[in-house]
C-alpha cells in the first residue's frame, strides 16, 4: 500500500515532514516500508534549450535537434511538431524511466544517434498533453534537473500493513492515524446525494439471493456518460499509488477504492441481459471470463454477480470481459456492496486470483462505508463525465451489521499494560480514533467505559482489542518497564535436554563437528538407502507442496543428510569429515494421525583417521575407530550392561555385511555401527569409505540414571597375569571375555585385551588373543601363590571352552 | 704473601665465570690446582715459610683449595648440562600432535545462548512435535480457517488436518493444556515455511516463550525482553516496541533493537533504519485461554518468539542464511 504526501493532505493538514511522520506511524502500528521521492525518476531530465535544428536526412517528419542543458551538448532526434530554436524543453538523458514503466537507452533514429529525448506532459507523468513536448519557461536554469526546477516534491509512504487492519488500506485510513497523530481535524470528502426521488427502481432491481455470501449490495445509474481519458489530477492521483490510469469510469472507481477503501465496479448497464442485478453462488461446471480475458471454472462456492441471464463479474474478485465498460459505454450501473470476508477468500485462493479488489474484501471493508463511497463515485462521474445520476439509491441490505459495544475496564486495562491511566485518559484516547467513548452508567468506581468502535474497525471484537488502542495511542514505549515474579522454585528438571546438550559437548571432544541437515529428503533416499520394502522407515511422511523434488518427504533417516554432507564437502576437497547430527525422524503409520517422532543421533567418520600431520602418516579410519566413539560415548554417559554383538547380514541393507554390529543394552538394541555399504555409498555419489554410528534417543534416555555413586578405592595393590591362548578365527573375543566373566571369580577384577594376531607362526585357521587379567583381593595384597594356581584353573577352562591351544 | 693467594683465588673464580665449556673448565682446573698447578704450588711452597706464618698461611691455602675444588665442580656440572641442552635442543615451533576438537552447529550454540538466558531467569524448556495438528499450529492459536492472517506463514502441508509446525506456539496450547498456571517455558525448535531465498529457508528455528500468571502486564513482558536483549547483545543496546499483529497476542508488538552493527546510525543490515526486527511478542490472547480453560479474567500473561537464525547471522556476520544448512566444514569449523 502506497500513499502519497500530497494526497493526504487533501484529507488532513500533513505537518510533519515525511521521515518523522513515517516513523510516527510506524510506531502507530502502520509500518512503513520505505519513504521515497515521487518525482525521483526526473533527475535525469534536464532543463535543456534548443540551440539548432536540421532536418532528418531520412526523414520528413523527424527533426536534428541541437540541444544543450548546461554541461551537456547533445543531439536529440525529435518528432515533434513545437520544437522551435530557442525553446527551453525538457531533456531526458538515457537511463530515463518513464511512468509507462519504459526506460530511455542512447539509439539511432533511422541512421542518426539520439542521445537523449525531448518529452511531453504525458511522457514525463506531468499532465495528459502529448501533442507536443512541453514548452518550459525561459527563466529556468539550463541543466538543473526538473525536479529542482519546477519544484516538484512529494512523498511516497510505502505500507507493509497487518492484516487486522483493512480500513487503513486506503487514504483516508492512514489520514485518520496521521490526524490522530498530530491532532488534527480529518475532513472526509462530501458524500452527501439528494434521495427525495427514486427513479432508478423503475430502471433496474438488485436481487440477492445469496444473503450469507453478500450482506449488502448497493447500487447507482449514471447516465449520459462520455469515456474519456481522466482530468490529470485523477490520473496523477492513480499514477502516484501505482496504478495505471484507464478511462474515467474505471479511474474514478479505482480512486474512491484507493481513497475510502471501498472497491466498486462499474458495469455497462446496456450490456446487463434485463438491466438487472441478480446474486447468487455459481451453478457447478460454469465457467466465466474475466476482464484478462481468462476463462475460470466455477465451484458452486463461489459468489457471482449476475444479470438477468448470466455472471457478469466474480463478486468481490473481478469482473467479467461481457459488461466492462467500453469506449461506446454511456449508461453505467456502480456496484458498491459488502461481501462476506472468508467467501471471497475462498474464491480468490481457489482462482488463484487475488486483485485489489479481493485483498480488501477478504480483509474485511467498512460494512457501513457502502452507500458513502458509491456516492462519491457516482457524484464524480456526474462532475467529471459529464453524466446524469438516475435519482434514487438501491441498497439491498438483508443482514445488516448491528453496531459492537463493548465494556472496557481502566483497572483490567492497567493491569494489562502496567499503566496508571484513569478513565478519561483511556476515553480520550479512543476517541481519537473515532471510537465511541461513554462512561458506564451507575459505576461509581469510575472503572467502567462503553465503547462502540466505528464500523470500520473489523478486527475490534474485544475489550483487549480496545487495550491494545489505548496502548498504540499511549504509545507502547510510554508504557513503564517492570519485571515479572518468578519464583525461584519454578522450574523443573530437563533430562532429555541435559543429554541431549551433553552427547553434543561429548561428540565435540571427540573432535566431531555437529552438522545440522534439512529435516525433509528426497522421496527416493529410502531406495538409495536399500531399505526393505517393510521396513517402516518406507512409511513416509508427504509433503503436498513441498519447495522442490528433493524436499518431498520427511526424512526417516539422518543419514541421506549426511551422505549429501560427505559428498557437498568432498567436492570441496575436504575428504576428513568426522560429523554428527542429533535430530528427528518421522514414521507416518497412520496418515490420519501424526506421524511417530523419534530422535536420532548418526555419528559418521569418513577419511583419515589423523589431522594430517608431521608426526604421521595418514591412515585411514576404519571401523573400530567409529566403535570406540560409540563406547567411549555410552561410557562417558555411565550407561552399563552394553554390548556390541554382530549384526545379522539380512538386518540393516545400509551397512556391509560382516562390517557391521548392534549396540545392545541389557539385550535391548539402541542402535547399530558399522561401515556404510559400498552400494549405498554409490547411491549418494559418494566416494569414500564411511563408518557410522545410529543410537536411538528416545531408547537411551530412560537407561541414563544420572546418579553416580562412588565405589570405595582398593587399599591393596593388583597382581597381573596375562594368558595367551590359539583360537579359532571365527571365535569373538567377546565371547572369551564374556566366559571368564562367567566364571564369577572373586579376585578376577578386570579383564584387558592386549593382542590379537593372524599369521605366522600361528596355524592358519587360527588366532592368538592374549589376554591380561588383573587380580585384586579387597581384603589382603595378594602373593604369586595367591593367583597362579586361579589363573593356571583359568587358562585351562578357556582352552577347553574354546578348543583352543597354547604357544608353544 | 697473603695477597698473592687471595689473587690466585680471584684469578680461578674469573677462569671459572669466563669458561666457555666443559673443556675450558677443565684445563682451568687443571691450571689452578693439578700437580703442577698454580695453587698446588703455592700451598707447597708454604713450607718455605717462616714457621710462625705457616699454620695461617697453610689454613687458608687449603680453604681456598675445598672452595675452588668445590666451585670447579659445580662449573663443570652446570656446563655439562647447559652443553647436553643445546645438543638436544628441539624445534619448538612444530606444531604439536593434533588433539583435534569438533565444534557446535552456530545454530545450536545461539540457540543455548538464548536458552541460557532465559532459563536463568526463571523459565523451564518445553518441547515438542515438529509434525503437528492443524488445530495446534492455527486454530487452537486463534487463526480460524479461511483468514488472511494465515498467509502470514507459508505453510507445508501434509494433509487438511496435518501441517509442518510453522512456529513453536503450538507448545504453548499444549503445555496450557496439560498445566494449570503459572506456566513460564521457552520452546526451542525447528519450525518450517516454504520460503527460500537469502533469507528464508524452508526449515529454521525458533525460540518462543510463554508465561503466564495472575498479574502479567505489557510492562513486564517489556522488562523481560529487555534483560534478555541486554545479556544476548550488551547493556547499550536500546530495545523498541511498536504494535503489531499476531493472532494469538492482544495487544501486539515488534521489538526492534538498534542496529548492532551501525549502532543506529543506518546500514545495508538495516536497511539503513537504524534498527532491526528481532522479536514477535505480545499479551496472550483471551481465546487461547478459552481454549485451554484457563479463567480468562484472573490470569494474564505474555509470549514472545524470535528466530535463531536470524540473531545468529547478526552475531557472526553471516549474510546468507542457507550457508547454515550446506554444513560446509570451512563454515562450521569457525565456530
Amino acid at each position: 500500500m502506497k500513499v502519497s504526501i500530497s494526497w493526504l493532505n487533501d484529507y488532513t493538514p500533513i505537518k510533519m515532514d515525511a521521515a518523522d511522520l513515517a516513523d510516527a506511524l510506524t510506531m502507530a502500528g502502520l509500518e512503513v516500508e520505505s519513504v521515497s521521492e515521487r518525482y525521483a525518476y526526473l533527475n535525469s531530465v534536464l532543463v535543456g534549450r534548443i540551440d539548432e535544428i536540421d532536418p532528418h536526412p531520412k526523414a520528413e517528419k523527424l527533426k536534428l535537434c541541437r540541444v544543450s542543458a548546461g554541461d551537456h551538448r547533445l543531439s536529440v532526434v525529435c518528432g515533434a511538431p513545437n520544437v522551435k530554436r530557442g525553446m527551453f524543453a525538457p531533456l531526458a538523458l538515457p537511463g530515463t524511466v518513464f511512468p509507462d514503466g519504459s526506460k530511455l537507452e542512447k539509439t539511432a533514429i533511422r541512421g542518426q544517434t539520439s542521445e537523449g529525448m525531448l518529452c511531453s506532459d504525458a511522457e514525463l507523468g506531468l499532465g495528459t498533453d502529448k501533442s507536443g513536448i512541453m514548452v518550459l519557461d525561459s527563466s529556468l536554469k539550463l541543466g538543473d534537473r526538473l525536479p529542482a526546477a519546477l519544484d516538484l516534491s512529494d512523498a511516497l509512504l510505502e505500507f507493509d500493513l497487518t492484516p487486522n487492519r483493512p480500513d487503513c488500506l486506503c487514504v483516508i485510513g492512514i489520514a485518520r492515524e496521521i490526524a490522530a497523530i498530530q491532532h488534527t481535524p480529518l475532513n472526509y470528502p462530501d458524500y452527501s446525494l439528494d434521495d427525495s426521488q427514486s427513479e432508478i427502481s423503475r430502471l433496474t432491481s438488485v436481487k440477492i439471493e445469496a444473503p450469507d455470501h453478500c450482506p449488502r449490495y448497493a447500487a447507482r445509474l449514471v447516465v449520459n456518460i462520455k469515456i474519456e481519458p481522466s482530468a490529470f489530477w485523477l490520473q496523477d492521483r492513480l499514477l502516484s499509488v501505482g496504478l495505471r490510469p484507464i478511462n474515467n469510469i474505471v479511474d474514478i472507481t479505482n480512486f474512491v477504492m484507493m481513497e475510502t477503501g471501498q472497491p466498486l465496479h462499474a458495469f455497462d448497464f446496456d450490456r446487463l441481459a434485463e438491466n438487472r442485478i441478480v446474486v447468487r453462488t455459481a451453478d457447478a461446471g460454469e465457467t466465466f471470463v474475466t476482464l484478462d480475458q481468462k476463462e475460470r471454472p466455477l465451484s458452486p462456492e463461489m459468489l457471482m454477480i449476475c444479470d438477468g441471464q448470466k455472471p457478469v463479474a466474480i463478486g468481490g474478485v473481478m469482473g467479467g470481459l461481457n459488461s466492462e465498460i467500453e469506449s461506446d459505454t454511456t449508461r453505467v450501473l456502480i456496484e458498491s456492496a459488502y461481501f462476506e470476508p472468508s467467501s471471497i477468500r475462498r474464491t480468490s485462493k481457489q482462482l488463484a486470483l487475488s486483485t485489489d479488489a479481493s485483498y480488501r474484501f477478504e480483509r474485511g471493508v467498512d460494512p457501513n462505508g457502502t452507500v458513502a463511497a458509491l456516492n462519491r463515485s457516482a457524484k464524480l462521474m456526474v462532475e467529471i463525465c459529464g453524466g446524469k445520476l438516475i435519482s434514487g439509491l438501491i441498497d439491498e441490505h438483508p443482514k445488516p451489521q448491528k453496531s459492537k459495544q463493548l465494556v472496557l475496564s481502566t483497572r483490567h486495562t492497567n493491569r494489562l499494560l502496567g499503566t496508571k491511566l484513569n478513565r478519561n485518559d483511556i476515553g480520550d484516547l479512543l476517541k481519537s480514533i473515532e471510537f465511541s467513548v461513554e462512561a458506564q452508567p451507575g459505576d461509581n468506581d469510575k472503572d467502567q467505559l462503553v465503547v462502540q468502535p466505528p464500523f470500520f474497525r473489523v478486527d475490534i471484537t474485544r475489550p483487549e482489542d480496545l487495550m491494545e488502542e489505548v496502548a498504540r495511542r499511549f504509545g507502547y514505549n510510554n508504557i513503564p518497564t517492570t519485571y515479572p515474579l518468578m519464583p525461584a522454585d519454578a522450574r523443573s528438571p530437563a533430562k532429555e535436554i541435559d543429554l541431549r546438550n551433553r552427547i553434543k559437548n561429548l561428540m565435540v571432544g571427540f573432535g566431531f563437528t555437529e552438522a545440522i541437515t534439512y529435516s525433509f529428503i528426497d522421496n527416493l533416499a529410502c531406495n538409495r538407502l536399500r531399505l526393505k520394502t517393510d521396513d517402516e522407515r518406507r512409511m513416509l511422511v508427504n509433503i503436498l507442496n513441498p519447495l522442490t523434488e528433493d524436499q518431498a518427504v520427511m526424512r526417516t533417516s539422518i543419514l541421506p543428510g549426511l551422505l549429501d554432507t560427505v559428498r557437498y564437502n568432498s567436492a570441496q576437497q575436504i575428504r576428513r569429515l568426522k560429523l554428527f547430527e542429533i535430530g528427528k525422524i518421522f514414521i507416518h503409520k497412520n496418515p490420519d494421525n501424526l506421524p511417530q517422532e523419534i530422535e536420532m543421533l548418526v555419528g559418521l567418520w569418513t577419511g583419515a583417521r589423523h589431522e594430517p600431520s608431521w608426526h604421521t602418516t595418514e591412515i585411514l579410519c576404519d571401523f573400530y575407530d567409529i566403535k570406540g566413539v560409540a563406547e567411549e560415548l555410552l561410557r562417558a554417559l555411565k550407561l552399563d550392561k552394553l554390548k556390541f554383538t554382530r549384526l545379522p547380514d539380512e538386518s540393516c541393507n545400509y551397512t556391509r555385511p560382516g562390517c557391521s554390529a548392534q549396540i545392545l543394552v541389557d539385550k535391548s538394541p539402541l542402535g547399530i555401527v558399522g561401515e556404510i555399504h559400498p552400494e549405498v555409498l554409490k547411491n549418494f555419489d559418494v566416494k569414500q569409505t564411511a563408518y557410522i554410528f545410529e543410537i536411538n534417543f528416545n531408547r537411551l534416555v530412560p537407561l541414563i540414571s544420572g546418579k553416580t555413586s562412588v565405589k570405595p578405592i582398593p587399599k591393596f595393590p593388583a597382581v597381573f597375569r596375562d594368558i595367551t591362548i590359539y583360537v579359532k578365527k571365527s571365535i569373538e573375543t567377546q565371547d572369551i571375555f564374556e566366559k571368564i566373566q562367567n566364571l564369577n571369580e572373586e579376585l578376577v577384577e578386570s579383564l584387558q585385551l592386549l593382542d590379537v594376531f593372524k599369521g605366522d607362526p600361528i596355524p592358519a585357521d587360527k588366532k592368538s588373543i592374549s589376554i591380561r587379567v588383573t587380580y585384586r583381593s579387597p581384603n589382603k595384597t595378594l602373593e604369586d601363590e595367591d593367583v597362579h594356581d586361579l589363573h593356571k584353573s583359568i587358562t585351562d577352562r578357556l582352552v577347553k571352552a574354546f578348543d583352543a591351544s597354547l604357544p608353544a | 704473601m697473603e695477597k698473592s693467594i687471595d689473587q690466585i683465588y680471584q684469578e680461578a673464580l674469573k677462569a671459572i665465570e669466563t669458561a666457555a665449556g666443559p673443556k675450558d673448565v677443565r684445563s682451568a682446573s687443571v691450571r689452578y690446582l693439578g700437580r703442577k698447578g698454580i695453587l698446588t704450588q703455592f700451598l707447597r711452597n708454604i713450607s718455605s715459610l717462616p714457621v710462625e706464618e705457616r699454620p695461617t698461611a697453610g689454613q687458608k691455602g687449603n680453604e681456598i683449595k675445598k672452595k675452588l675444588e668445590k666451585a670447579f665442580n659445580e662449573a663443570l656440572v652446570k656446563s655439562e648440562a647447559s652443553t647436553k641442552d643445546l645438543e638436544d635442543h628441539i624445534d619448538v615451533s612444530l606444531p604439536g600432535r593434533p588433539v583435534s576438537c569438533g565444534s557446535l552447529h552456530p545454530i545450536t550454540q545461539i540457540n543455548q545462548e538464548i536458552c541460557d538466558i532465559f532459563l536463568n531467569m526463571g523459565f523451564e524448556i518445553a518441547e515438542g512435535p515438529e509434525v503437528e495438528l492443524d488445530y495446534y499450529n492455527f486454530e487452537a492459536l486463534n487463526f480460524p480457517k479461511n483468514h488472511p492472517a494465515r498467509d502470514m506463514q507459508d505453510t507445508f502441508f501434509i494433509s487438511d488436518k496435518i501441517v509442518l509446525r510453522t512456529h513453536t506456539s503450538p507448545l504453548q496450547i499444549r503445555t496450557m493444556e496439560k498445566q494449570a498456571p503459572p506456566v513460564r517455558i521457552i520452546m526451542p525448535g525447528k519450525v518450517f515455511r516454504c520460503d527460500s531465498d537469502l533469507t528464508h529457508t524452508p526449515m529454521f528455528h525458533q525460540v518462543e516463550g510463554l508465561l503466564v500468571d495472575e498479574n502479567v502486564s505489557f510492562g513486564d513482558l517489556k522488562g523481560t525482553l529487555t534483560a534478555f536483549v541486554h545479556q544476548m547483545f550488551d547493556v547499550q543496546t536500546s530495545l523498541r516496541f511498536r504494535p503489531s499483529f499476531f493472532p494469538f497476542t492482544e495487544p501486539s508488538a515488534e521489538v526492534d533493537i538498534l542496529c548492532v552493527i551501525c549502532r543506529g546510525k543506518g546500514c545495508r543490515v538495516c536497511s539503513q533504519t537504524g534498527w532491526l526486527e528481532i522479536l514477535g511478542s505480545g499479551m496472550v490472547h483471551p481465546a487461547l485461554y478459552e481454549n485451554v480453560g484457563y479463567d480468562a479474567i484472573r490470569y494474564t500473561g505474555f509470549a514472545f518468539g524470535m528466530g535463531v537464525e536470524r540473531i545468529a547471522m547478526l552475531k557472526y556476520g553471516i549474510d546468507d542464511i542457507r550457508k547454515f544448512f550446506e554444513n560446509d566444514m570451512r563454515f562450521l569449523s569457525q565456530f
